[in-house]
């Protein structure tokens, strides 16, 4: 066991909790928006599957990633305004469509990729990391925590934007408000749903650029279904994370860090099988459930759509 | 979070005529069909922009999946795992709740079947060991269903993300229980011992349908019957409709909880021993089918009723053979199926809406 | 938004001006016209009474003034000047802000943050300014505005005098009150009513909604009298100043209905009291967030008695119903029913043995709207004979049961089969009494029977408690209505943050003593004259 303190295990054991938190990191925080606005999104896992191809489609036609990473954002989007439209303007039931979006993305995007790619399957070339000159330098942590791309610090930025926003300005209280009693919100001149309408938005935008960074960074390709469930994931975050956004950074970290691990115990040269690591994020989740599920907290009017003077 | 966000599906007896006056029939139409119709023109629109003939498909589709005999068996064989799992979510969606960890239910059910089947042959009577394959793969799918329902029940925690985790959970037990402990030996490919072929459950006449699909049917109909028309039933559908009002009318609603999703998930456990005591012997590592996910969709459009449920799923079983060959011949991937059942869900939503609009401007 | 000071009325609303006015104003819904033709006009500097019962039109037509909807037929104006309110935004630039008579806040959000609540979202809000004009209404309204405090732990009078900061903050012409006052006590009303009269002199157009008479009496300038979505007249001040307060309730009722009936309390007939049907000896339950803990609660009720509970809501009372009914659980004390422990018994026990509840919340938790009437008429008792055997349903003996029931309280439906939350309230009421007295019953517990009613209903309500206490039923009747109670009761207990103050013998001939005693006791003071 002594291999696991290696620099080489946590080193990798690092990068993979980042390459693998990330695009769950960016599908909670959208999600929580969402949530913290009274919309369950269920619809997240589609969004980032139509981010990543989009985004793919587009780093790959115009071999720019920025270019690839705005394309994700606006794939996202363009599920998110089904969402918006469907369920919020028009009071759908969230669950039920975002059943829908997810399924339909996914097939969707598989087909594109069947029709575009199967035979030829791309790969992108591997992405220009950000060296942050001096900090590298330090042993183990150096070269992961500091030498990735752009993206990467762009999330964590937003981190800290979002938790500012939430308590500092209109925005926030305007999303509590939607969240907790759209109807207070309605007769003291606020829009339940143009504000719950941009929460969605986001949320797609914010999911698309994880699908994308899956895609351009993290796998260099795009295949259906590659997903894998991290926006289902990012809502269980977004469900526990109190409305912090920090809770949901360190979450997305701890998850990331548990779904590479198996890569990081093969570098170290551990046997341990892959399905049982695999088992561990999971349950770790239904432990924390299990023990502060209860105390939620979640928005009361989540998942309820609003209609103004509805008898 | 329950179910009673959707429309008017608990009602004990809808109001006949619409607010039009039109008769019941059209209304029907106009809910069911309708996005039915509106999803098949959307999909095919979507077929042609990649180049293909929706006509040229949807007639393939239809003629291997129905119109062959080899196709019809097929059809007919694949529903019965899908009738398990309709089963199972027409009894949890009546009670309000979100059990979206079917999968995870099925996989560990097949998984149990697949490594009891194989110890029990020989030892005890053919029926015997296919009886209680089923009995164990309903256990441990109700199993597997304590901790989420507990949590719902007792500390009201969010179902749709306790079953959700279950499921990943699940899907990874399966593969550690099939590539560590009920690996069979024998074989190159990981899987479990494989049941032979004759000692599977027995095929319906000179078919090639397994006659699983007859007590998947028992059981859809068993659950609308109950559902319908016995006490337990009409508490389940209380304790979805308004959980506050059925605390006030007396019933345990924890209790209540506790049991639905025990039957749902025990119905799914039940899938999964179907598909491996009937049909495939086995389970691979690496495998799942995800029937579940795509099992809502059709019972929700179905209303959860019984009868339009097993309609559905054979329409879509059909779909499933016919578009598996259609890959091979028409270059259409499997996937598109997910393209149809999504739209078909949204239109359902519309159509709901509209209806719903239309009742309240006038009435 | 937040910057001008009240005191800068634009000319428009000058003193005695009209500042808002409905001008043959229809609406319709569904099967009902709300409002008929309705023509009115509100002047700056009066308090403006509108008075009508539950269902005559007045909630519309503040969803109308509030620019939650828009008139079918005719147009409101504001300043003289016909506008079309499409939207709350629209309504609040209009000057028109409006305190509801369900609580509009957040309650998980600071009183700071609901003051500001609704401002755009991309602006920051300005919190020393506020605190400024805070201050100055705090000392010109005596409100009370904890700026930091977390708004839902509040109780719901001092929630109200925010949503009166909150309207006061912004540029306001018109103040529209709706039913302001079904949350306070009867001091806390009559500080409104100073309240609405130091606005009113500022000024201000002030609308209060109301269907209680004395009230209309009290604080208005002027009375606008609707009955059943018409406009029926109107009573000048000048005519009020001359009448006394019983000449102005005949002269309002006699517009409100078209006779001459006071709606005084009835002094009904005295009964005989039995034995001891029910006991409850220092009941205590748990507390939790939004719910009171009882403690130490102690009473009789005796065949043929109704022992009403008078209360500020929020006070316990459905606690303790929920308690007694066996819908809650008890941690300490004991309740009895006839001689027989019911404590810790389920609630399906409860009802077998004669204890039935009725809950105040009669669509979300004592019926399911989808359900037809027949089956919420059986709800309580699904899966026993006769209408269940061996698990399986009896259709044909619930419908039976039901339109039996229908039949006897006049219930008014399409037919058994529709689902009961087509019906109206009251006749949704009526079906949960039928239920609830249906079989052996042997005590019941009535929870704000009558609200949301109309006159009709009201008076059919509480004639039929009256007498299912002459036919010996032990009765126990929560209400926030005092009215009600002075009216019904044999005695009165008074509940407080959980526990019972007090219990006063009913006088039904002194109702204006028996209000104040009961008022002083509401809110924690000793009465004149105490009589357990």
């Amino acid at each position: 066991m002594d291999g696991l303190l290696t620099a080489a295990f946590l080193s990798s054991l690092l990068t993979g909790a980042i390459v693998a938190g990330i695009p769950i990191l960016l599908a909670g925080l959208g999600e929580q928006m969402s949530e913290k606005a009274g919309v369950l999104n269920i619809g997240i896992e589609g969004m980032m599957i139509f981010g990543a191809y989009l985004g793919f489609l587009t780093a790959w036609s115009t071999e720019s990633l920025w270019l690839g990473f705005l394309g994700g954002m606006v794939g996202g989007m363009v599920v998110a305004g089904l969402m918006a439209l469907l369920c919020v303007r028009l009071g759908l039931n969230q669950i039920v469509i975002g059943i829908g979006l997810t399924l339909g993305a996914e097939g969707l995007t598989s087909l594109l990729h069947h029709f575009q790619f199967s035979r030829t399957y791309p790969r992108l070339p591997a992405a220009d990391r950000l060296d942050l000159a001096i900090l590298t330098d330090i042993p183990v942590i150096g070269p992961s925590l500091f030498a990735r791309h752009p993206i990467v610090y762009l999330a964590l930025i937003s981190v800290i934007v979002l938790t500012w926003a939430y308590k500092r300005t209109n925005l926030g209280l305007t999303l509590r408000a939607a969240g907790e009693k759209p109807a207070a919100l309605d007769v003291s001149g606020g829009n339940v749903v143009r504000i719950r309408t941009v929460a969605v938005l986001f949320t797609g935008a914010m999911a698309g650029l994880g699908g994308a960074y899956m895609a351009n960074i993290a796998a260099g390709l795009f295949i259906p279904f590659m997903t894998g469930g991290a926006g289902f994931i990012g809502i269980v975050l977004a469900m526990l994370a109190r409305g912090r956004p920090l809770w949901v950074l360190i979450g997305g970290l701890i998850f990331g860090a548990a779904l590479s691990l198996t890569t990081a115990l093969q570098v170290a040269g551990s046997n341990v099988p892959t399905d049982i690591i695999q088992m561990l994020p999971f349950a770790a989740v239904m432990l924390v459930l299990v023990i502060w599920g209860r105390k939620a907290k979640l928005p009361a009017a989540l998942g309820l759509s609003y209609e103004r003077g509805a008898r | 979070m329950s179910v009673s966000g959707t429309q008017a599906t608990q009602s004990t007896k809808e109001p006949a005529n619409g607010p039009l006056g039109e008769a019941r029939h059209v209304r029907f139409l106009f809910l069911t069909i309708g996005p039915i119709i509106a999803a098949l023109i959307t999909s095919g629109l979507i077929l042609v922009a990649f180049g293909i003939n929706p006509i040229t498909y949807y007639i393939f589709v239809i003629q291997k999946g129905l119109f062959s005999s080899l196709g019809l068996e097929q059809t007919l064989t694949r529903m019965a795992p899908l009738l398990f799992l309709a089963a199972g979510l027409i009894v949890s969606f009546r009670a309000g709740i979100w059990n979206l960890g079917i999968d995870g239910q099925f996989l560990l059910g097949a998984v149990a079947s697949a490594a009891l089947a194989p110890v029990l042959l020989g030892v005890v009577p053919g029926w015997l060991m296919l009886l209680l394959g089923f009995v164990l793969a309903a256990l441990v799918g109700a199993v597997w269903s304590i901790l989420p329902a507990l949590l719902r029940a007792y500390q009201g925690v969010n179902e749709i993300i306790t079953t959700l985790m279950m499921t990943f959970l699940g899907v990874s037990l399966a593969n550690v229980l099939v590539k560590l402990i009920f690996l069979d030996p024998n074989t190159t490919v990981p899987q479990t011992r494989t049941l032979p072929v004759a000692d599977r459950l027995p095929r319906l006449f000179d078919t090639t349908i397994s006659s699983g699909l007859i007590w998947a049917l028992g059981a859809v109909l068993l659950v609308h019957l109950v559902m319908t028309r016995t006490a337990f039933g009409l508490k389940l559908r209380t304790v979805g409709a308004n959980p506050l009002a059925a605390a006030h009318a007396g019933l345990s609603v924890p209790r209540l909880t506790t049991a639905v999703f025990a039957l749902s998930a025990g119905f799914a456990g039940l899938a999964g021993a179907s598909e491996i005591l009937g049909v495939n012997g086995n389970v691979p590592a690496d495998w799942n089918p995800a029937y579940g996910l795509m099992v809502i969709p059709l019972v929700f459009l179905a209303r959860f009723h019984g009868v339009g449920s097993i309609v559905l799923v054979f329409f879509y079983s059909a779909l499933l053979i016919g578009s598996e060959s259609a890959a091979r011949r028409v270059g259409v991937p499997q996937d598109f199926t997910l393209v149809l059942v999504a739209t078909l869900l949204i239109f359902l939503g519309l159509a709901e809406w509209l209806d719903h609009r239309r009742r309240k401007g006038s009435g | 938004m937040h910057d001008r000071a009240i005191s800068s009325q634009t000319s428009t609303f000058a003193n005695g001006g009209e500042a808002v006015g409905l001008v043959n104003v229809t609406k319709r819904f569904p099967g009902v016209v709300a409002v008929d033709d309705v023509s009115l006009g509100i002047r700056s500097g009066e308090v403006h009474v509108l008075l009508g019962e539950n269902g005559a039109g007045k909630s519309t037509i503040v969803g109308m003034l509030a620019g939650l909807q828009l008139p079918d037929e005719g147009h409101l104006t504001v300043g003289g000047r016909p506008v079309r309110l499409m939207s709350p935004v629209e309504s609040l630039g209009a000057g028109i802000n409006t305190v509801f008579q369900h609580v509009m806040l957040v309650p998980t959000l600071t009183v700071f943050e609901n003051l500001v609540l609704g401002d755009a979202w991309w602006r920051r809000p300005l919190r020393a300014k506020i605190e400024r004009r805070i201050i100055e209404l705090q000392r010109e309204f005596g409100l009370k505005v904890p700026l930091d405090a977390i708004t839902g732990d509040l109780s719901l009078g001092e929630q109200q005098q925010i949503e009166i900061a909150r309207a006061l903050l912004r540029d306001s012409h018109v103040l529209v009150l709706d039913e302001a006052t079904s949350m306070l006590t009867p001091q806390g009303a009559d500080e409104l009513g100073e309240r609405m009269r130091r606005l009113a002199e500022r000024g201000l157009a002030v609308v209060f909604i109301t269907h209680k008479l004395s009230e209309a009496y009290r604080f208005g300038d002027r009375i606008s009298v609707l009955k059943q979505g018409c406009f029926a007249g109107e009573i000048d001040r000048a005519i009020l100043n001359e009448m006394s307060e019983k000449q102005a309730v005949d002269e309002m009722v006699r517009l409100m209905f078209g006779t001459s009936d006071t709606a005084a309390p009835m002094v009904r007939p005295s009964r005989d009291l039995g034995q001891v049907r029910l006991s409850v000896t220092k009941l205590a339950t748990a507390g939790a967030t939004e719910e009171m803990a009882l403690s130490d609660v102690s009473f009789e009720v005796s065949s043929g008695e109704i022992l009403g509970i008078a209360g500020i809501d929020g006070n316990g009372q459905k606690q303790m119903a929920e308690a007694l009914a066996g819908q809650r659980p008890v941690i300490a004390g004991v309740v009895e029913l006839e001689g027989r422990d019911i404590t810790f018994a389920s609630v399906g026990m409860h009802r077998t043995l004669g204890l039935r509840y009725l809950t105040d919340d009669r669509l979300m938790e004592g019926s399911v709207g989808l359900f037809s009437v027949s089956d919420n008429t059986v709800l309580k008792e699904i899966g026993f004979p006769p209408y269940w055997t061996y698990g399986f349903e009896r259709p044909v003996i619930i419908s039976a049961h039901a339109r039996g029931l229908i039949d006897r309280f006049s219930v008014h439906t399409p037919s058994e089969a529709t689902p009961i939350g087509h019906l109206s309230g009251g006749n949704i009421q009526k079906v949960l009494l039928g239920r609830e007295l249906s079989g052996e019953a042997r005590v019941v517990v009535f929870n704000k029977p009558t609200y949301g009613l109309d006159m009709q209903n009201i008076a059919a309500s509480r004639s039929r408690i009256h007498k299912i206490a002459e036919d010996g039923m032990a009765v126990l009747l929560i209400s926030t209505d005092l009215d009600e109670l002075i009216e019904l009761a044999d005695r009165i207990a008074v509940m407080d943050r959980g526990r019972i103050c007090s219990i006063l013998k009913n006088d039904p001939t002194r109702p204006s003593e028996m209000r104040t005693d009961i008022g002083r006791l509401m809110v924690g003071e000793a009465p004149a004259e105490v009589v357990a």
